[in-house]
Parts: structure tokens; C-alpha cells; sequence
């Protein structure tokens, strides 16, 4: 049988951290107990009916307000596999980064994309296609700091790299 | 070309002559914190990778706030995660609940961040300190992690936008709370978008530095990365007898390079309000009283307005009156220094008096926490900085932001108030934030 193929969850502007993953819940910081709770305030027919390999797109000023890392540790344990958006909220956009969450900035995409729309990434070249449209969309590449980050796997291993070769 | 306040601060941090918009900088910080939600989370992090050195204990801090004294079994694991993590590696700037307070308040106040410093903090209000003249900015617990272990982090050169404040409020009930709020109402929830915010003009030289520290830290509720104030007569004077370490000063040079100005005159500003759900939604108190909305809470506390100034303003108004009959009142002092400075004053007997609920020290119902959170329905206002969605409890409930003024007036009326109704524009002279 043939695997259903990943989708997309669309949203609005302004998806702040609170809705990602509410504070309430900021005690725990194991993925698989925050994950129980993500975008919970936001919609309902998330947790429900994600399932791993799974896109979340939002418009401009996504993932505003608190530095928690727990909201892109929700979306990655849930099994979202990368955020597009118009634009991020800049903390928001160097923790997933640093915890191996690819983020695109791609406003052409996001005006395309509906809910419940079907997807297929390259996430390596950037190429992000809407399976229904037919439309494809290139992401502009990253600058060279961040493509070592997320090359070694996050910010953490680089380190870790990098105080190995100096040693 | 010359450079910006924040370029002058991440070019020394970085050793390089100069930088611009767009580079990236690794920059050796001179404080870097965590609170107990983000430190935990580090905790975790640091110990998955087996790292035990770090490239400088002193400047590491670590400010519990959020959670604590513990709310429940699960929060007080999470501080003891922070505790012994701190006991273990001997971490000398490690601060409890009633000792320490909000690191936002406390950190400028106690002279542990000063004009010059390069700060990274795990804590999106972690701009703050841009009140002080530092370059600020928030970070999450991998990059706490990795800054602890190196003592620096990557960062990108910002933008700058230049904005100017001309002319000096003429109610004196308006404060840094109100500056801010209508900065926010005018550019927008991401109108600074991983970009600097650079104070000037006439109403910035006026206005003091714990208004200054109010406004800094709301730039993250405009998207910004940092924000940055002048370290003039007004900052040597608050630094005196504060500061911990050397105060290097930063200006910007006559040819820095901004890639916008705005200029604002706020000389007939009113005090203002933020409706649900966001601080953008803004509307001077005049406006908002029209629309007669009740209030169940009163929240006069968080790292933007508890300060000792906010308590004076807020028991000004409220000396000698009571709570509405069904309006509830918490009061939580931002740090066990002003929370002292406040006893001393007589502060937090007025409080009590008028029928405030008192704690002190932790970030409370700001973020949902505890030390009432909303219920479904209810509305509160509060001083703090944040109106989402369920973010200070129930989803259904609302929440307004306004000065402490505002919100000891309507603590007053159990509506939204503004304050010249209940206090005599005269019995504030002494205590507006907009000062010669």
C-alpha cells in the first residue's frame, strides 16, 4: 500500500511560540512530552492527524514572541520535518536551525500552498514543490555559517567539531 | 561610513576595526543567561553532548524566575535540574526565587549588565538591557549551550532603524509603557525584523532609564533584535553606585548608516492600551474607556513594569482607594531588591491595603505560569508585555496591556481608566517618568 504523502498544515500570520507550544507545558523538555501538546491552542486537528514527514507553512512573523526552543523541539518531535514561511520571527529562526529544523523563507511558496495541500521537499537544494498546483519554489540558499550548522546536524556538533580539530 | 551604536558594540566584541549590516560576527559576550524554563532545556543539552568545561563560569548566570518558588512537582524538577547543575559546576551568578527576581529587572538594576557590554541572553526580553546602552539580544538553550561552552556566539550584523522621539509628553501620566505601545501600534508586530531599533531626540534624553528599560524591552514585541539607548547624563546617573564593571559608553558616529528613521512626535501622547491579542492593537485610554470594558484582573508585575518607578507610579494612584468589588489585584515586585525597596517605602502596604494579592520575584500569570492565571472569559490587564492568544491562561480569556498607571486606575473602577479620572493630573508631578 502506497505511504499517504506528506502534507501541508497552513496557517495565518503572526504564529507566535505560545501557540506553537504553550507555557504551561515549558516543565517538560523531553521531545515526546511537548510534542503531545503542539499547536493545541492554535488547531485542534493538528495533533490528530499529523504524522511524520509533514510541513507546517505560515505567513509573516512566524514563530513570534518567546525564545523557548521547545516550540521547534514540538513541531520536530510531532514529525514536521520543516517550516516554511513568508518570514520568521528571528529566535525562532536560529533555534531550529540549531536543532536541525530546516525554515525556508519562501513568500511565493506560502501564497501558493492551501491547507490539507500535498508536498514534496528536497530539503539539501531548497526545492520545495505543491503536489496539487504543480508549482515548484527554489529557496534562496543560506549563508555559509548557517549551511556548516546545519551540515554537521546543529549548532552543537559543529562546536564539537570544530573544539576536535583545534585540540 | 561610521557605525552604529550596535555595529560599535559587535565590532569591538567580534576584535574587528568595524562591521556592517549583514556580516556575520562571532562575538565574545560579557554576560550570558539563562532563566530556569531555558536553562533546564540547556542542562539537557550540555550533558547530552558530555560537555563539562566552560569557556568562562563567571559570566555565566543563571536567574530562576519563571516557575518558581516551584508550581508543581513537575516545575520543581525542572529548578532542581538548574540547581544542581549550578551547585556542581559552582556557578558564582546563580540567583533563587527571593533572592534574585526577574533577570530583567534585576541584571540592570544590580549593575550586573552595564553601558558597552555585548549580552546574550536565553530569554526573548533578554533586549532589555538595550536600555542601559548594552547590545542585547535573545538566543535559545542551544545557543546558550554553545555560548557557555565557548563564550561566543554567531551573529548577524543588524540593520539599524533610527528613531526619534521629539518633544516630551505633556500628561504626566505617560510613561515608557505608553512610548512603547504606540512605537509597537505604528511600525508593527515585525516592523523591526532582525533589525536594530536606535533611540534619539528630545522625548529619549527626558525619559529616564527605567522607562528606557520598559521600552527596550518590548522591541522584541516589534520583531527587533536589539534596541539601544544613549548612555548620557541620565545613565552615568543611574550606573553610579549600580555598576559592577567598567561603564564603556557607546554613540553612534554622524555618518552611521540606517536603513530607516522615523520620527515621532510624542509631546500629546496619551497613556495607552492593547487590546487582545496583540501589543500592535493599540488604542489611546481615552478611546478604551468609551468602550466600558470591565476587568476581572489586575496584573501590575513582569520584567516591563515592576520596576521601583512602576510601583511608585501604580501606589500613587492607588493610595487610600480599594479593588473594585469584582476586580482582583496581584502585585509581584520584578525583583527581592525593589520588592525590599518597596517595604521600605511603604509601597506594598498600600498594595495590600487597596486589596492586592503580593508576591515577589517570579514572572507569575505574565506567561500563564501561576499567581492568577486567567479562567475562561475573564479579562484581564496587565503591565506585562504579551496579549496572545492563551498565553496568560484560559485561550478564552483576554488579556490588555497598559502603563501601571493605567492599570491602577482601572484596578480602581474595575474599567478601563484612565488615570487623570481617579488622580489629579498634579499629584503626579513627581512621579512621571519624563523628567528635565
Amino acid at each position: 500500500m502506497a505511504q499517504p504523502q506528506p502534507k501541508v498544515y497552513r496557517y495565518g500570520r503572526d504564529v507566535n511560540t505560545d501557540l506553537i507550544l504553550p507555557a504551561r507545558y515549558m516543565m517538560f523538555n523531553e521531545p515526546e512530552d511537548l510534542a503531545k501538546h503542539c499547536m493545541e491552542d492554535l488547531d485542534g486537528d493538528f495533533l490528530p492527524t499529523v504524522r511524520y514527514g509533514d510541513v507546517v507553512v505560515g505567513e509573516e512573523n512566524f514563530g513570534s514572541g518567546s525564545s523557548r526552543e521547545h516550540a521547534p523541539m514540538a513541531l520536530k518531535a510531532s514529525g514536521i520535518v520543516a517550516v516554511i514561511a513568508s518570514s520568521f520571527a528571528r529566535i525562532f529562526f536560529r533555534n531550529a536551525i540549531n536543532i536541525g529544523l530546516p525554515v525556508l523563507e519562501l513568500p511565493e511558496a506560502v501564497a501558493d500552498f492551501r491547507h490539507g495541500d500535498t508536498i514534496s521537499l528536497d530539503i539539501e537544494q531548497g526545492i520545495v514543490k505543491n503536489t496539487r498546483s504543480g508549482n515548484t519554489f527554489q529557496a534562496t540558499p543560506y549563508p555559509q555559517e548557517i549551511m556548516d550548522i546545519i551540515r554537521a546536524g546543529g549548532l552543537m556538533n559543529l562546536i564539537k567539531q570544530q573544539q576536535a580539530a583545534g585540540a | 561610513m561610521g557605525m552604529t551604536r550596535s555595529e560599535h558594540i559587535l565590532a569591538r566584541a567580534s576584535g574587528k576595526a568595524r562591521v556592517a549590516p549583514g556580516d556575520m560576527v562571532v562575538g565574545k559576550a560579557d554576560v550570558i543567561m539563562g532563566n530556569d524554563i531555558t536553562t533546564s532545556l540547556t542542562v539537557r543539552i550540555l550533558d547530552a553532548n558530555g560537555i563539562t568545561q566552560f569557556a568562562d563560569p563567571d559570566k555565566v548566570f543563571i536567574v530562576m524566575s519563571h516557575f518558581v518558588p516551584a508550581k508543581d512537582i513537575a516545575s520543581a524538577a525542572m529548578a532542581k535540574t538548574c540547581r544542581d547543575f549550578a551547585r556542581k559546576y559552582g556557578i558564582k551568578h546563580y540567583f533563587e526565587a527571593g533572592q534574585g527576581g526577574i533577570e530583567h529587572a534585576l541584571l540592570p538594576d544590580e549593575g550586573y549588565v552595564v553601558p558597552g557590554d555585548l549580552v546574550l541572553g536565553a530569554d526573548s526580553h533578554s533586549c532589555t538591557y538595550g536600555g542601559v546602552n548594552t547590545f542585547a539580544t535573545g538566543i535559545g538553550s542551544t545557543d546558550l549551550a554553545a555560548a557557555w561552552t565557548t563564550g561566543e556566539l554567531w551573529l548577524r550584523v543588524p540593520e539599524t532603524i533610527k528613531i526619534v522621539f521629539n518633544g516630551v509628553p505633556k500628561n504626566p501620566w505617560v510613561s515608557g509603557k505608553d512610548v512603547v505601545l504606540f512605537l509597537i501600534s505604528q511600525l508593527g508586530d515585525d516592523g523591526a525584523l532582525y533589525q536594530a531599533q536606535e533611540f534619539h531626540g528630545e522625548g529619549t534624553q527626558h525619559l529616564s532609564v527605567e522607562g528606557r528599560l520598559t521600552i527596550a524591552n518590548m522591541a522584541i514585541e516589534g520583531g527587533a533584535k536589539n534596541s539601544i539607548f544613549p548612555c548620557d547624563d541620565k545613565t552615568l546617573a543611574y550606573e553610579a553606585g549600580r555598576a559592577k564593571r567598567d561603564v564603556q559608553g557607546v554613540e553612534a558616529d554622524a555618518d552611521a548608516n540606517y536603513v530607516a528613521v522615523h520620527e515621532f512626535d510624542i509631546s500629546n501622547l496619551e497613556p495607552q492600551v492593547a487590546f487582545p491579542h496583540l501589543p500592535s492593537n493599540c488604542k489611546p485610554v481615552g478611546q478604551a474607556m468609551q468602550e466600558k470594558v470591565s476587568i476581572d484582573q489586575v496584573f501590575i508585575g513582569s520584567c516591563t513594569n515592576a520596576k521601583l518607578e512602576d510601583l511608585r507610579i501604580a501606589a500613587k494612584i492607588l493610595d487610600g482607594h480599594q479593588l473594585a468589588k469584582w476586580t482582583r489585584g496581584v502585585v509581584i515586585p520584578a525583583s527581592h531588591n525593589i520588592y525590599m525597596q518597596a517595604l521600605d517605602e511603604g509601597l506594598i502596604s498600600i498594595f495590600a491595603k487597596a486589596g492586592f494579592a503580593v508576591a515577589e520575584g517570579t514572572c507569575g500569570p505574565c506567561l500563564g505560569g501561576y499567581m492568577g492565571v486567567i479562567g475562561e472569559g475573564e479579562r484581564m490587564l496587565s503591565t506585562s508585555n504579551r496579549n496572545f492568544k492563551g498565553r496568560t491562561g484560559d485561550v478564552r480569556g483576554e488579556t490588555y496591556l497598559a502603563s501601571p498607571a493605567v492599570a491602577a486606575a482601572s484596578a480602581i473602577t474595575g474599567f478601563i481608566t484612565d488615570p487623570n479620572e481617579v488622580a489629579p493630573s498634579g499629584s503626579a508631578a513627581a512621579l512621571t517618568q519624563f523628567t528635565e
